[in-house]
């Protein structure tokens, strides 16, 4: 039931026969979770909160810088090093004092997205990089939840509806039906990188509004199943439509733990790759080697080149034949992998790990040539001791 | 056979035009190819390619007429 006040502040919804009393009810009721409080967020935000969604979650761990001021509608200069999330609740709870504001200060990662995302029933997606789609994404599939997904560049931007369930309880396309893999790094830029008109989320974020009051409400053709392109400079607004695509969608982790899990930084690349190769040094193989330690050393450098290091002789695979030579490499004991310098070791690596799922690897750092420089001293040591 | 391509996001800036029309080319795998090929650039980058309103299957036959939509994912917020 409406109160009297809500009569009077949702007049011209309660005037719509398509929202009306039952319609304005539903959005007093419904709870929506919006991930980003930047460029989409803040009239995402706005405009759900002036239209009366009853409990609206706010998930933002970044501060208001002074560039963002030029799209971000909902801070001020005097907002500029404070915390957007909390900015969002104290200015949106002065617009429309009759609903509740969650705000959430931190950032969403695989180990709290379940648990906020069990509080809200739409989730809105207004995030600024290709790891949190992905998360949210998936999150959404997992839970059944519909999210609400709008993306922009420079004078263009996408809004879809993902996961959406129809009235005969069939899910709709996932994002990842839509583009099953990230982008490479190199390839995935932000507004920080390369701009953005500050009209544009404008745009965009109020078409993911009107979009989650037409699903809380029940009316209207939802943006399931299709793709909308706007195009503010040449001013076109195009469809295209996407299929649930089962493959993508089995591809997302099937179950809490699968998801908590999952590493979505380094799903997209976005995680410095040198992190992940474990290394050694000359001197610490050396002790290895000393001890009688029981590893394998994987000599990846092409057949016939030199320099040949006896000491390092045990598997010899060039790079381009490791495929070809996967049951070779031990998985039970440590693996050290060595070429001239250090880098095709590491690209060897990569390529183990992240194709054959390899968690033993170390890289030989410097390789071969520094290798040579530590023995050498060593070997001058032993001389002076010797002598 | 002339097929008129929009190129949305990154694609439009990597090739230097948000449109242009390819000859020659009767499918999708025959249209990706030749693309990548006048633009090597845009191996580089990820795309879907939609023809008439709908996402490409594998190799899709290309009619004169066609609108086709090349598209990026686009992550800005």
């Amino acid at each position: 039931m409406l109160t009297a006040k809500e009569i009077a502040r949702y007049n011209r919804h309660l005037l719509l026969p398509e929202i009306g009393m039952k319609g304005q009810e539903k959005l007093k009721n419904s709870s929506v979770l919006v991930i980003g409080a930047g460029g989409l967020g803040c009239p995402v935000l706005m405009y759900l909160t002036a239209a009366g969604v009853g409990k609206i979650g706010i998930v933002d761990f970044d501060m208001v810088d002074e560039s963002n001021l030029q799209r971000q509608v909902l801070y001020d200069s005097i907002d500029i090093g404070k915390s957007k999330s909390e900015v969002a609740k104290h200015k949106l709870s002065k617009q429309n004092p009759l609903i509740e504001i969650e705000s959430i200060n931190s950032k969403l990662t695989t180990q709290n997205a379940l648990e906020i995302f069990s509080g809200y029933t739409i989730i809105v997606d207004g995030t600024d990089n290709f790891s949190t789609r992905y998360m949210v994404n998936d999150a959404c599939a997992l839970l059944g939840k519909t999210l609400v997904s709008g993306s922009i560049f420079k004078f263009q931007g996408q809004v879809s509806v993902f996961n959406f369930q129809n009235q005969k309880n069939e899910f709709g396309p996932t994002y990842r039906c839509l583009f099953p893999s990230p982008p490479s790094t190199e390839s995935s830029t932000s507004c920080s990188e390369i701009g953005v008109i500050g009209v544009l989320p404008g745009i965009i974020g109020t078409l993911m509004a009107n979009e989650v009051v037409k699903i809380i409400v029940g009316i209207g053709e939802i943006l399931s199943g299709k793709i909308l392109l706007v195009d503010s400079l040449a001013m076109n607004f195009h469809t295209v439509e996407i299929e649930r695509n089962s493959e993508a969608v089995k591809s997302t982790p099937q179950n809490a733990e699968a998801f908590r899990r999952m590493d979505y930084d380094y799903f997209c690349g976005t995680k410095n790759n040198k992190l992940l190769v474990r290394e050694i040094s000359p001197e610490k193989l050396f002790a290895m080697i000393s001890s009688k330690e029981n590893i394998q050393l994987l000599d990846v450098r092409e057949p016939n080149e030199l320099p040949e290091v006896s000491e390092l002789n045990d598997l010899k695979v060039p790079i381009g034949e490791i495929e070809k030579h996967i049951e070779k490499i031990e998985r039970d004991r440590k693996v050290i992998v060595i070429c001239r310098s250090g880098n095709r070791s590491r690209k060897a690596i990569e390529l183990l790990s992240e194709k054959f799922d390899f968690q033993n690897l170390y890289n030989l750092k410097g390789g071969v040539t520094e290798w040579i420089k530590h023995s050498a001293k060593n070997k001058k040591h032993e001389r002076k001791e010797k002598t | 056979m002339s097929i008129s391509i929009k190129l949305f996001g990154v694609l439009a800036d990597v090739v230097g035009k948000s449109q242009i029309d390819i000859h020659d080319v009767n499918n999708t795998t025959t249209l990706k190819a030749k693309m990548l090929k006048d633009f090597p650039k845009l191996k580089n980058y990820q795309f879907v390619i939609a023809v008439s309103k709908q996402i490409a299957k594998e190799n899709q036959a290309l009619n004169a007429g066609d609108v086709v939509v090349l598209l990026p994912p686009f992550a800005g917020g």
